[in-house]
């Protein structure tokens, strides 16, 4: 329901009353999921320009040019509280919805990435989630073709309630082809194409809106819509044909607030007449809300000139497709609907797009650090539980799901970024940020997701050429959330301007807490990062090299895995040394290591584990904080030749070899065999996997 | 060699077996959107991965009843090479092609991993560049994808030496442990009674090039392009 507030300021303006079309208009689009309302403000102070950028944050997706000859499409979007209450249709829904914005743009998609945050896995219905979540990914970007290349996997109970599903989607277009979402010319025809619209999915933005109750599953479920990837790859071809004939001059998709939104988003450089009867319908008896508002899925909106229409139309039918011309571009600044012969909205689109009131929350800080007290087990028993925490342990069993070869620009899925083979260039992919550090310290915490998303490229040799983000938090109305909020993006911004990397897109999810389990999720500033470079392949390290780390630990076991299986408690992570990461980058590009990770969840251990499973190793001081502290800018290297290292600030660990990884700290040694190891990184795969 | 890649509405690795004829192997591809149907003669039809019509009621089974499908079973009945690749394989056994069906992984989830396959047969058009029992590496990706084949079909195929792959461990034993769907006897390519079609789950097209991780793929291509040049 749209506030008395609102209502009354709409009054005012339109000197009337509104009618139900109008009402329910403004609802969607002043929602906070189109709006943008409580974090607009917060949003200016990012970075968002740079050398690179075409087109930033607003439309569709942005733009960003990756060569002289490609540029790269790239949008991220979140599709949280549909996934909790219908996960499969939800989660596969979330991949369609950014794929069009970048097919919208003008641009074939070429690769994405999954984020996802779920409860502990010790529930049965985080299981049931996290089982069709992927499956609703896999199935949908499977079948029209788009490889996932990475994703992050978050398991902490603040979820329980509220899956997180965000979506990173990539595509390619020529810089001189880019279609932008803002109609050109009045007497221009609206076509709209793709599914026919059915009563699903009404409502939706303003659903996301708002946080989940104990019954929404079953409320809810008409909000949540169905996605068809058959239909979607014809989509995708169809768009990609019709763009290529040069008479396509903008293009939208329908996602929040459907055709209305659409419609009056990509119309409000000018104004347009919609006739709502002509949309293709699925089902008979829809009223004009229901035409207006379903969030039908798979459905596009372009810009032609009047005759243009017959070509236009007859590439959507090549593709089976429904196509109807439902309206024009107007000179006038307005939003008009026509119904049965009636006007049902008639509205200054201004007011309609761009024209919510921002609305300010009371901020609070609050402190959640607690004091470190040290784990009574024993280190070998740590390092078991440590590697076998989900977010340490393999992810096969949900990538093997994922279709990542599909197109044939994947050189390497890992163990810190994919990456991708385009115009003789490599193209990378990293996403994450740790929310239980962000929690602790939301401003260092959320500073030190950006640089290690950076490190992760560093290990590549990579620079990051610019930044998603979708913004997930719990509700603002609590004064510690607005708080949250206020100092995660400050921190995020603060990173980028060091790192001189721009924020292009993204979205903002609020409001992700629930009735039912009493829970408001950690804060999750999810970003997708891209990073350009050159094309290199690593050997795998040979025995005899030497392993070092580079860096500064310090004792950071607040938020680390280790604090999650044993509670110890202790101080977040203060911000990395930027320094550190340019220095590893540097070494990279210059041929010096055999093999290098940037240390996160788990520290040096799970680095360990991960590049020298067989190794010795002696670590100095407490070897509770040197295995298993997070601190920021660290990186494990494995060197042949010592020497360049020299003037590096660095610790040799050890040497690469041997029958297991074997780690000797005072008098004690600790041993793990590869079976140890393998059977820690079962985890996932034995929770999940029922034969 | 000129190749005709079929083109169907839920193709999603057309482009990508046309990239490697042309780019990787220097043959000719046309893409043929499925509407238009074979319009001239080739040496070679390539049915390529991805979902034709959703897969829908069942992988293949709609796209096995389009007019193109008859274009292709007369061509091969002409003894033009047709090689089906994943929902290509399965387009082409739904469509009688060859014997057997493929069916939903025996664990019933989407797979995508690298696989080991021996190579049974080197006679054919396909395989004759690969040697006895050569052991290669190729990308699988795909829900439904075990093939099935009742017991005097099977003895029939493998006394015409029809089974061109089997999945296998590194060392090329066909085990059970070493079969990710399921499939009879570890069988994921088959050939046609007169060996000029091909059958087959594992993608050769992403195994062309060492910079994908593996070259093995490249020489079903190549086998191909010297049978087509010498006949």
């Amino acid at each position: 329901m749209l506030s008395a507030e609102d209502l009354t300021i709409i009054r005012s303006r339109l000197g009337r009353d509104i009618t139900p079309l109008e009402a329910v208009a403004f609802e969607n689009l002043w929602s906070e999921h189109c709006s943008y309302r409580s974090t607009k403000a917060l949003l200016r102070t990012l970075p968002t320009d740079g050398e690179n950028v075409v087109i930033g944050p607003g439309d569709d997706a942005a733009i960003v040019r990756f060569t002289d000859t490609t540029a790269l499409a790239i949008g991220m979007e979140s599709h949280n509280h549909p996934s909790y209450v219908d996960p499969y249709d939800g989660a596969a829904t979330g991949v369609g919805g950014i794929v069009r914005d970048i097919i919208s743009m003008g641009a074939r998609p070429i690769a994405l990435m999954d984020p996802l945050c779920f409860g502990t896995l010790d529930s049965e219905k985080t299981r049931h989630l996290f089982e069709h979540v992927v499956s609703g990914i896999g199935d949908y970007g499977n079948c029209i073709g788009v490889p996932v290349v990475r994703g992050d996997l978050i398991f902490d109970e603040s979820y329980q309630g509220n899956p997180l599903v965000n979506v990173v989607a990539v595509g390619v277009v020529d810089p001189d082809s880019v279609i932008t979402g803002r109609v050109q010319k009045p007497g221009n025809r609206l076509v709209l194409y793709g599914s026919r619209t059915g009563r699903d999915g009404l409502g939706g933005a303003s659903f996301a809106s708002r946080d989940l109750s104990e019954d929404s599953e079953a409320e809810d479920r008409p909000s949540v819509q169905v996605g068809d990837p058959y239909t979607e790859k014809l989509l995708i071809e169809a768009t990609m044909e019709m763009c290529a004939t040069g008479k396509v001059l903008a293009c939208r998709d329908l996602g929040a607030a459907g055709f209305a939104g659409a419609s009056s988003e990509m119309s409000s450089t000018f104004g347009a007449r919609i006739i709502a009867d002509r949309v293709p319908l699925r089902e008979t008896g829809m009223n004009e809300i229901e035409i207006m508002l379903a969030e039908s899925q798979e459905r596009m909106l372009a810009e032609v000139a009047p005759e243009d229409l017959a070509a236009i139309g007859a590439i959507a039918e090549k593709y089976d497709l429904s196509w109807a011309d439902v309206g024009e571009v107007i000179a006038e600044p307005r939003y008009i609907v026509e119904f049965n012969e009636k006007i049902v909205c008639d509205l200054p689109i201004d007011l309609l797009v761009g024209g919510t009131p921002a609305c300010r929350w009371e901020t609070k800080p609050y402190s959640a650090e607690e004091p470190f007290r040290r784990p009574e087990e024993d280190i070998r028993t740590l390092c078991k539980k440590v590697l076998s925490h989900p977010e340490c342990a393999a992810k096969d069993w949900v990538f093997s799901q994922y279709d990542h070869d599909v197109q044939l620009r994947t050189v390497s899925l890992g163990p810190d970024a994919g990456v991708l083979r385009l115009d003789g260039l490599a193209l990378h992919f990293t996403c994450g940020c740790n929310p239980r550090h962000i929690y602790l310290r939301p401003r260092e915490g959320t500073a030190n997701a950006v640089l290690e998303n950076a490190s992760n490229l560093a290990c590549y040799g990579a620079d990051p050429l610019c930044i998603v983000d979708c913004l997930n938090f719990a509700s603002p109305v609590h004064p510690e959330i607005a708080w949250q909020i206020e100092e995660s993006i400050l921190g995020m911004g603060e990173m980028c301007r060091r790192l001189n990397v721009p924020i292009v897109g993204g979205n903002v999810s609020l409001y992700n807490e629930s009735d039912e389990f009493e829970t408001r999720i950690k804060p999750t500033p999810m970003l997708g990062v891209i990073g350009k470079g050159d094309l290199r392949t690593f050997a795998p390290p040979q025995e005899g090299a030497t392993l070092a780390l580079i860096g500064r630990t310090e004792p950071d076991l607040g938020g680390s895995i280790l604090d999650c299986v044993t509670g110890c408690g202790g101080p977040a992570p203060a911000v990395g040394s930027v320094e550190t990461v340019q220095t590893v980058r540097d070494l990279v590009r210059n041929g010096g290591l055999a093999a290098v990770t940037d240390l996160s969840r788990g520290g040096l251990l799970t680095a360990l584990a991960k590049i020298a499973p067989r190794s010795s190793v002696s670590i100095e001081g407490d070897p509770v904080v040197a295995l298993f502290s997070e601190s920021y800018a660290r990186f494990l290297v494995v060197v042949d030749d010592r020497s360049i290292l020299k003037g590096i600030p660095h610790t040799v660990l050890g040497t690469v070899g041997g029958d297991a990884l074997r780690i000797r700290s005072g008098d004690e040694e600790v041993v793990l065999t590869p079976a140890d190891l393998r059977e820690a990184s079962r985890t996932i795969t034995d929770l999940m996997r029922i034969d | 060699m000129r190749t005709a890649v079929i083109q169907f509405g839920g193709s999603n690795c057309d482009r990508d077996v046309v990239h490697v004829i042309e780019e990787v192997c220097g043959a000719d591809a046309d893409l043929v959107w499925y509407k238009d149907g074979l319009n001239r003669s080739y040496d070679a039809i390539i049915l390529p991965g991805g979902f034709s019509y959703g897969d829908y009621l069942r992988a293949g089974a709609i796209a096995a009843r389009t007019p193109i499908m008859g274009d292709v079973i007369r061509a091969a009945g002409k003894g033009t090479l047709v090689l089906g690749i994943c929902n290509g394989a399965q387009i082409a056994a739904e469509s009688g092609l060859i014997p057997g069906v493929f069916t939903i992984n025996a664990y019933p989830k989407f797979l995508c991993r690298p696989a080991y396959l021996r190579v049974e047969n080197t006679t054919s058009p396909f395989t004759r560049l690969y040697s006895e029992g050569e052991v290669v590496m190729f990308p699988i990706a795909h829900k439904e994808g075990r093939y099935i084949i009742p017991a005097d079909e099977l003895a029939r195929l493998e006394k015409e030496k029809r089974i061109a792959f089997r999945f296998c461990d590194e060392s090329g034993n066909v085990t059970w442990t070493a079969n990710p769907n399921g499939a009879t006897g570890n069988i994921t390519g088959v050939l046609s009674e007169k060996e000029n079609v091909l059958v087959m789950m594992p993608h050769p097209e992403r195994a062309a090039e060492e910079i994908l991780g593996s070259a093995d793929g490249k020489k079903i291509f190549d086998s191909m392009i010297a049978y087509v040049e010498e006949s």
